[in-house]
């Protein structure tokens, strides 16, 4: 287990602690502090991965967020993470990490053999084949291309880790804790401003490691004193919303191998800022040359990183490739550490750092360029020619070819923010301009370089986001110029990527730009450029020259495709939170809820509600005996149904009566104290809204209920008309859907039950007679009466304070005892409702007039009403519209279904729809309710009722929707 | 994240508040066209710019508030009761 | 220049210098006989047929930036016609039935994927809809099938049935429905129409619509006038302020519709899966990426983006519904600006402005309308009327009543 890269001394890792992972089954050794990718180097591991195109052979290409190439399936099993970035895997003991996108084995990949079609593989060739004949696309072209797309797999099971969801607020959010951001956090933590952290990185001012340690280590120290500044480490920003509010990622538990108890995986933060300094730092870009995809091929300031911060040296022999000065430093690292130098290749003529280079004994060749790389599955070397020189080229050994374009400001989250952006002629890049919010672009993210530098513009924006001051000191660095001469491509024999992970060659742009794609999210879309899972962040702006190039225009006419979240891409568990399986949408339950546990009730979903749907019973074989002896209680006997879910609002006022009068189709007025009265609600279009009782307790106190599904929105609908329409009218409301439970008690033995138990009320049918409301106790709780039914029997309805549901819920049972009281669940109301040819949410689906159900004699005859007006357009009156009626099969055993079409015999167009059917008990067999066109007149006719999807088709009888009881005498008794 | 200043509950998140459209649209009184009602319930202020809109904070103070937002930049400009009428930018 | 699998061949072989654009870039001439405002899939489409179906050859597809890049390339990709309302399932089974043949049709490949669409339902009332819904569309001759629990299972393993909060009762299946390449769309019928002779010109916005004496005579551009007596607009997300332009108000609201996709994986969800529940729906894209969204961010707007709260329930009802995806990772998110109507149906057909035509009010059905739409929106342009299958989406159904409200949620665009 050795590690031969591996430096003798140096770096942010635990040498006193070895680590044994593996990779791809085989054993390897590494350090806390270490990636998954600086270990590998460590190892001498070069090949990491296969493209996704042509599955050539990658290397790892850089060391964090920006790494195109270097992506593993982490973890087996249930956790096993498709895509991870290798240069941001913590190493933990017994990691294990697997290639991807490879058959049968990353050395020898099958897919590989593409590289040999690869010219008919060009931009869009999908677009322009594949056609003929027509039905091949699903069978045969479809299923292999999308075999062999995709990187890794997922684990295809359900995931064992929790994750945590966290809302904060604070005074400065500071994204990035590189110099720039530390700065900015230390001023402003020091003026007493509540400060957020964020950095996406393990560890806080890596970038100062090996340069500036003495300032890292007492500025981290004097941030971790400030009671009023909050650090998140792990903590990747993935975007950023209106109003200053960002979405944030922290790994708690990613770095192990899995969460300790009671510990999240992942925390996802919603950030509320008053003001945010971004300070995110700067992606290394590359240059497009012939074959600059080779393993050992890298970005310059990685390969530094992994000397000065992992202890590792990434290559042998180390060429570097650059047109900015700064790049030299990060060899320069690499030269202190004992790496071979192979020389600079810089097509600059000359600069100061070619001189330091020269005088550090390095070779420079000036004015000159990488014209190909060699090496089959690791680099060999890479040829050189001096600019505007044709075929006069050197072969130069190296085993690590360095590669520096410039510098992009990671100016994502800025331009999220709509702070536009700006073209800096000396980075050859874009940066942030004047933010339109209160935000702050700091240090190597605002084009600033050098540690200093960047420490000052860091602490400049601390002050400004914190609106204080206070002095810091700065740390010390080697002054870096990052001013480049712009070189995006080095044209010649073989593939230049500006993609690298997608296999996107600059070749591939001119040929969009050819065919017309010139646009920059044309070509984007056309060759797939930039739409990895590195989105492009080191390669984006090289594709983009390219393209400008082509169209013979400057980089900054061509622009950049929109920068969307995510900056980075972001763990779907995390976002979804705790709110899953269960938890998805909440559970809803009545105060009688234990009771039916209890009693074993078959439980079924009616909106957010958990309502039983009937209550099993030994004497049952199916659950429609159940229902059919419930409802025949209620038909015969009595039964008690628990309807505390129905929406109940209070409305109390002067003005009560006028508000309802106009709320709804027919009069409350006139309706006497003590009454209550059936009401209907349209919305505003003339469609009917909602429906039920409405009870005047008092002069100026009604009590509306509402159904289960609409208390919300009619509770809405009031307020909307009563604060925004008629806020001169005296009226209040209160939702006390929740306050009260009800209990409808039906049957022609319900008052015979509850005149055992309610005390202090008369209800004897002339006292208390049908829609008769009154206050009363049962058992000393305190309670009120309603005579109303919705079964179509003498009913009460009895509500009570949530908290004495159960003692009034069981009195009731126990006076209904000697009449053989059932408890009935949704199932058998709905059976009874159907039987009585009531409404509900199937008929009133939104789409229905009062007089397509009937209703029209709801109408007041004189004054407004919501909806009035709009009902009465010509599309809404006709009366051949669908209406409501009754179906009984023409062979009563026959069972119908809702959703059944109604056809005249032998047609199959749909002249209507069955709403609802069930079993009856006081008919033979199945009854229904459907919509019909004309469908008054066609009562007494017979039709078909047609389920093309369950191959039924049933002979039906057309009859009136009121199957028992029309006259309406059973409740009045 | 659109944050509302409620002028009865404070600074709130967009998701205490139910959105309920233009609220310059003014419900025509008893008596009034078909042609009136179409154009209360169908004809609405859509502009790329300021619009004044009602925001139902029923996860608060349950008021429907006034609300004065750009619907490019989405800020929030001005806050008010349902009786008030806030100013409105120019652009 | 005709595409096929030897073209690509042939040419590769001379390192594929041989490509000519896919559509020209002319200079916007002084008149048309028709204008198109807007090159989006539909406008496209429609000056495609309208050239293929009626010869009319001299029509410019006038667009303000480049073509295909509003709500044609922001979309989810989901195809079908599984529409409950016969007025619906018509007008989108033409679509359909354009989408099948459109590879060979525009010699371009959008990739239209017939991989099935499955709306699950979880309660005796959504699945009594989704019957009837189904029932409706065989009747009209349309796919559909009524799927149980475990024919669910079988065909998407990854739907956890059993969930705690909406257990899956079973599915309604169109097996025609599927996915479509967006960009491919807009830039296939780009193609065909610049082919037929129709002039497509990039970067000229419409700044004014001429009307005289109640009917239209041209356009103001930011390239000059253009004179035309016949006009569409195809602007979807815009229809109200280009309508406007012509001082016509249309009951349209604008509002934001988000959009995701995942890392790229191996092939893991075959199907278009809907979780009406709780306002999710995915598919695969043939690279690999999970594609899924859910509902509005509610509240208008013309900015493409949206906002978190929406993205938490998105990604919640994701992992409700299907649990392994939770270590899977987003890569992106974007916005579409979503002509929200009034009754949740398009408009397509006349206006009160002589000579001035739409097809807007697209709600979340505009992709899988496009052929369709471009269509019956060249069939009115042409005949001055609308054809049959786009009778009912008149403007003025909001004044006579005769809604399409297919779902029930009334006149709140917002809630559509």
């Amino acid at each position: 287990m050795t590690q031969p890269f591996r430096t003798r001394a140096g770096g942010q890792i635990d040498r006193t602690v070895t680590l044994s992972f593996r990779f791809d089954g085989k054993v390897y050794a590494g350090h806390p502090g270490d990636t998954l990718a600086s270990a590998l180097l460590a190892n001498g591991v070069r090949l990491v991965g296969r493209s996704f195109k042509l599955h050539r052979p990658r290397g790892i290409y850089a060391a964090g967020a920006e790494e195109p190439n270097a992506l593993a399936e982490l973890r087996t099993g249930a956790r096993r993470e498709p895509n991870t970035r290798m240069t941001q895997i913590e190493l933990y003991a017994g990691l294990e990490a697997a290639s991807q996108n490879r058959w049968p084995s990353l050395r020898w990949d099958l897919l590989s053999l593409n590289g040999l079609i690869a010219p008919v593989l060009s931009s869009g060739f999908y677009y322009k084949t594949f056609m003929w004949p027509a039905s091949f696309w699903e069978k045969v072209y479809e299923p292999l291309i999308r075999r062999s797309s995709g990187l890794g797999r997922a684990a295809g099971l359900a995931d064992p880790d929790r994750y945590d969801t966290v809302n904060a607020h604070c005074d400065v959010l500071v994204i990035g804790a590189g110099v720039a951001g530390l700065a900015a956090a230390l001023v402003a933590g020091a003026t007493g401003a509540r400060v957020m952290l964020c950095e996406q990185d393990f560890l806080l001012g890596a970038g100062l490691v090996g340069q500036d340690d003495g300032w890292r280590e007492a500025t981290l120290a004097a941030l971790a004193a400030m009671a009023n500044v909050t650090l998140l480490p792990r903590t990747n920003v993935f975007g950023a919303y209106d109003a200053n509010v960002v979405g944030a990622v922290e790994r708690v538990a990613d770095h192990l191998p899995e969460p300790p108890p009671h510990t999240p995986r992942q925390r996802y933060w919603t950030i509320r800022a008053g003001t945010i300094v971004h300070a995110t730092g700067a992606h290394e870009r590359f240059i497009a040359f012939p074959d600059n995809d080779r393993p050992g091929v890298m970005l310059a300031g990685a390969a530094a990183t992994y000397v000065a911060r992992y202890g590792v040296k990434p290559g042998n022999r180390a060429l570097l490739f650059a047109n900015n000065d700064a790049a030299y430093l990060s060899l320069f690292t690499l030269h202190d550490a004992g790496v071979v130098m192979a020389g600079i290749v810089d097509p600059r003529a000359e600069s100061p750092a070619q001189a330091a280079a020269r005088a550090r004994g390095i070779t420079v060749w000036s004015a000159s360029q990488v014209i190909g790389t060699s090496g089959a599955l690791a680099l060999t070397g890479a040829r050189i020619a001096r600019v505007g020189s044709a075929g006069t080229d050197t072969l130069v050994a190296a085993d690590l070819l360095l590669v520096s374009g410039g510098i992009n400001p990671a100016v994502q989250l800025a331009s999220q923010s709509r702070t536009p952006l700006d073209w800096s002629e000396p980075l050859a890049t874009w940066v942030p301009g004047v933010p339109v919010l209160a935000q702050f672009s700091a240090g190597a993210a605002n084009g600033v370089s050098g540690l200093r530098e960047a420490a000052a513009d860091g602490a400049r924006s601390g002050a400004a986001a914190s609106g204080g001051d206070a002095a810091i000191a700065l740390p010390e660095d080697v002054p870096a110029d990052a001013t480049v001469l712009p070189l995006w491509e080095v044209k010649g024999r073989g593939k230049a990527f500006v993609d690298i992970q997608d296999d996107v060659t600059a070749n591939d742009i001119r040929l969009a730009a050819r065919e017309g794609y010139k646009h920059i999210e044309h070509a984007k879309r056309y060759t797939t450029h930039t739409m990895g899972t590195d989105q492009g962040k080191s390669g984006g702006l090289v594709g983009a020259a390219v393209l400008a190039e082509a169209r013979g225009e400057t980089v900054q006419n061509v622009g950049m495709p929109t920068f969307r979240p995510f900056t980075s891409p972001v763990t779907w568990g995390a976002i979804a939170g705790a709110n899953i399986g269960k938890h998805f949408a909440p559970t809803r339950l009545s105060p009688l809820h234990d009771w039916h546990v209890k009693r074993a009730a078959v439980f079924m979903d009616a909106g957010q509600w958990l309502r039983p749907a009937y209550y099993p019973a030994p004497v049952d074989s199916d659950g429609w005996d159940s229902v059919l002896r419930e409802a025949r209680a209620a038909r015969r006997g009595v039964a008690v149904c628990d309807v505390s879910t129905l929406g109940k609002i209070d409305v109390q006022g002067r003005d009560a009566a006028r508000f309802l009068d106009r709320l709804y189709t027919n009069t409350f007025s006139n309706l006497a104290i003590g009454r209550a009265r059936y009401g209907l609600m349209l919305r505003e279009d003339g469609i009917v809204f909602d429906d039920g009782t409405t009870s005047r307790l008092a002069q100026d106190h009604f009590f509306v209920t509402t159904t289960t599904a609409n208390a919300g929105p009619v509770m809405q609908h009031m307020e909307f008309y009563l604060q925004t329409v008629w806020p001169e009218l005296d009226v209040t409301l209160a939702s006390v859907t929740d306050q009260w439970a009800a209990m409808s008690i039906a049957g022609p033995k319900s008052r015979a039950t509850i005149s055992k138990i309610v005390d202090g009320l008369d209800l004897s049918n002339e006292a208390f007679p049908f829609m008769a409301v009154a206050d009363a106790t049962v058992r000393g709780c305190a309670v009120r009466v309603f005579r109303i039914s919705f079964s179509g029997e003498m009913a009460y309805e009895i509500a009570t304070p949530a908290g004495h549901a159960e003692t009034v819920w069981r009195a009731v049972l126990e006076a209904g005892e000697e009449f053989g009281i059932e408890p009935y669940g949704v199932e058998a109301l709905g059976l009874l409702r159907i039987e009585k040819g009531h409404v509900t949410g199937a008929e009133l689906n939104g789409q229905t007039t009062a007089a397509d159900v009937g209703l029209e004699k709801m109408f007041k005859k004189r004054g407004d009403f919501v909806g009035r007006v709009l009902a009465q357009r010509p599309g809404l009156t006709d009366a051949a519209r669908p209406r409501l009626v009754g179906l009984r099969p023409v062979t009563r055993g026959e069972q119908m279904r809702a959703g059944m079409h109604l056809v005249e015999t032998g047609s199959s167009h749909s002249l209507g729809w069955i709403t609802a059917v069930t079993r009856a008990v006081e008919l033979d067999g199945w009854i229904g309710l459907a919509m019909l066109e004309n469908g008054a007149s066609r009562i007494g006719s017979r039709m078909q009722a047609a389920s093309p999807l369950h191959g039924a088709l049933v002979d039906v009888e057309i009859v009136s929707p009121h199957f028992v009881d029309p006259e309406n005498a059973r409740v009045r008794v | 994240m659109i944050r509302i200043d409620c002028p009865w509950c404070g600074v709130r998140d967009e998701v205490e508040f139910t959105y309920r459209g233009d609220a310059t649209v003014v419900r025509p009184g008893e008596g009034a066209s078909e042609e009136a009602f179409h154009d209360f319930v169908y004809k609405r202020a859509n502009p790329r710019g300021w619009h004044v809109e009602w925001w139902y904070h029923g996860a608060g103070c349950r008021q429907f508030l006034k609300v004065v937002r750009h619907t490019m930049t989405h800020e929030v400009r001005a806050v008010a009761r349902a009786t008030e009428m806030p100013e409105v930018p120019a652009e | 220049m005709r595409y096929s699998g030897l073209r690509l061949f042939a040419e590769a072989l001379r390192g594929n210098t041989g490509w000519k654009p896919a559509w020209r870039d002319p200079p916007p001439k002084r008149s048309y006989d028709v204008i198109i405002i807007g090159g989006g899939g539909h406008g496209l489409a429609t000056a495609y047929y309208l050239a293929k179906e009626h010869g009319i050859t001299n029509v410019a597809v006038l667009e303000k930036g480049p073509i295909g890049l509003g709500n044609t390339g922001r979309n989810t990709t989901i195809v079908r016609s599984n529409y409950m309302l016969p007025q619906n399932h018509f007008f989108y089974e033409k679509a359909l039935s354009l989408w099948e043949g459109l590879e060979q049709d525009l010699n371009y490949n959008a990739m239209v994927s017939q991989r099935g669409v499955i709306n699950l339902f979880h309660a005796e009332g959504t699945r009594n809809a989704a019957v009837r819904r189904g029932n409706a569309m065989r009747l009209d001759g349309i796919d559909a099938d009524l799927l149980d629990k475990e024919q669910v299972r079988a065909l998407c393993p990854l739907i956890d049935v059993d969930n705690g909060r909406f257990p899956v009762l079973g599915g309604l299946m169109q097996r025609r429905g599927g996915t479509a390449r967006h960009d491919a769309v807009a830039w296939g019928f780009a193609r065909a129409a610049d082919q037929r002779g129709v002039d497509i010109i990039q970067h000229c916005e419409v700044t004014g619509i001429d009307v005289e004496g109640g009917r239209v005579t041209g356009v103001q551009t930011t390239r000059g006038p253009i004179k035309a007596n016949k006009i569409g607009l195809a602007v979807a997300g815009n229809t109200s302020r280009l309508a406007q332009m012509a001082g016509i108000d249309v009951p349209i609201e604008s509002h934001v519709l988000q959009a995701f996709v995942s890392e790229g994986v191996k092939p893991l969800v075959d199907q278009v899966i809907t979780f009406g529940a709780g306002h999710f729906y995915i598919s695969q894209s043939d690279k690999g990426g999970l594609v899924f969204g859910g509902g509005l961010d509610g509240w208008n707007t013309y900015a493409q983006r949206g906002n978190l709260p929406v993205v938490d329930h998105v990604w919640s009802a994701g992992i409700a519904m299907m649990p392994s995806l939770s270590r899977l990772r987003g890569l992106r998110q974007w916005g579409g600006v979503m002509d929200m109507s009034f009754d949740g149906s398009p408009i397509i057909g006349k206006t009160p402005i002589d000579g001035l035509y739409m097809t807007a009010g697209w709600c979340y059905g505009g992709f899988k309308a496009t052929p369709g739409s471009g269509w019956c929106h060249a069939w009115t342009i042409a005949n001055d009327a609308p054809h049959k299958l786009n009778e009912a989406y008149r403007l003025d159904r909001f004044r006579t009543g005769h809604l399409l409200d297919e779902r029930g949620n009334g006149p709140y665009p917002w809630m559509q």
